[in-house]
């Protein structure tokens, strides 16, 4: 059985390699790469696998996912700029890509354990622009 | 890793297929058989597949963005899907239509990195059709 929970947290970013020109950031990047960064409320959904235990009828106890996820990501990336405030975006172009594996990377090994694994990481950056990750191919 | 990109479209279209009488045809699709047509706000969701390149993406917004808008918005938007769309000429144009076309045409020849993963279309909120590319 499958099971979804959504998280929400706005943040600001800017999409821009520090080895390329401006000129080749804004070819690739367009107004993502204004210097001075932009935001936007980000949608989490963390889908996870697992089949209801016998004696709770839950496959994931949804006060410790909501602790799991706030812990990970919405405490540390809500209102933050990501590529000043949020290793390892310092370093990582805080793209929608990026920002999905990252948030996998923080909870795959909180939320995997006997009979339960993380399935997909699912973020939208915008109403019209989502990416589903699901590990490491 | 996926990314999906929504789209918006609006298209006028009548559902009636001349294998059918006219009563049959009316009993059929109801509302959408309506001699006149009637049009919808489509939404369409492309989804490509592949891995972040040395940008951290998977492909270019404005790549995908101006591949859909040449190919499927410039030519579908506030048009008659029977008579403006020659690839639905011959067919019912329903949506399952539209869907099984705009794969066709995007699939066609498709230039980017990243693969054509799949599209879904909805006529309204309550009708949804996805196809996965082939």
């Amino acid at each position: 059985m499958l099971l979804t929970r959504k998280a929400e947290f706005s943040a600001s970013h800017v999409c821009a390699n520090p080895a390329w020109s401006e000129a080749r950031n804004r070819e690739v990047y367009g107004a993502n790469a204004n210097p001075n960064g932009h935001g936007h409320n980000y949608v989490l959904e963390v889908t996870i696998e697992g089949e209801p235990d016998p004696v709770t009828g839950m496959v994931f106890d949804l006060r410790e996912l909501k602790e799991i996820l706030n812990e990970e990501v919405v405490e540390p990336m809500d209102h933050r700029f990501l590529n000043k405030e949020v290793a390892p975006f310092d370093r990582i172009v805080p793209t929608t890509e990026n920002v999905a594996i990252e948030i996998w990377k923080r909870l795959d090994g909180r939320i995997g354990r006997d009979g339960v694994t993380l399935r997909n990481v699912r973020l939208y950056e915008t109403g019209d622009l989502f990416v589903d990750y699901g590990g490491a191919a | 890793m996926k990314l999906t990109r929504r789209y918006r479209f609006s298209a006028s279209h009548r559902l009636d297929t001349p294998a059918l009488s006219a009563e049959q045809n009316r009993r059929l699709y109801g509302k959408c058989n309506n001699p006149y047509g009637h049009g919808h706000d489509y939404v369409l969701d492309v989804t490509v597949a592949g891995s972040p390149d040395e940008s951290g993406q998977i492909v270019g917004r404005e790549a995908l963005d101006a591949l859909v808008a040449e190919r499927i918005l410039t030519r579908f938007d506030h048009r008659n899907l029977n008579a403006d769309i020659a690839e639905l000429s011959g067919v019912v144009a329903t949506t399952e239509s539209l869907a099984v076309v705009i794969e066709r045409v995007l699939q066609d020849r498709w230039p980017l990195e990243a693969k054509l993963d799949r599209v879904r279309i909805s006529e309204t909120e309550r009708n949804i059709f996805e196809l996965e590319a082939k």
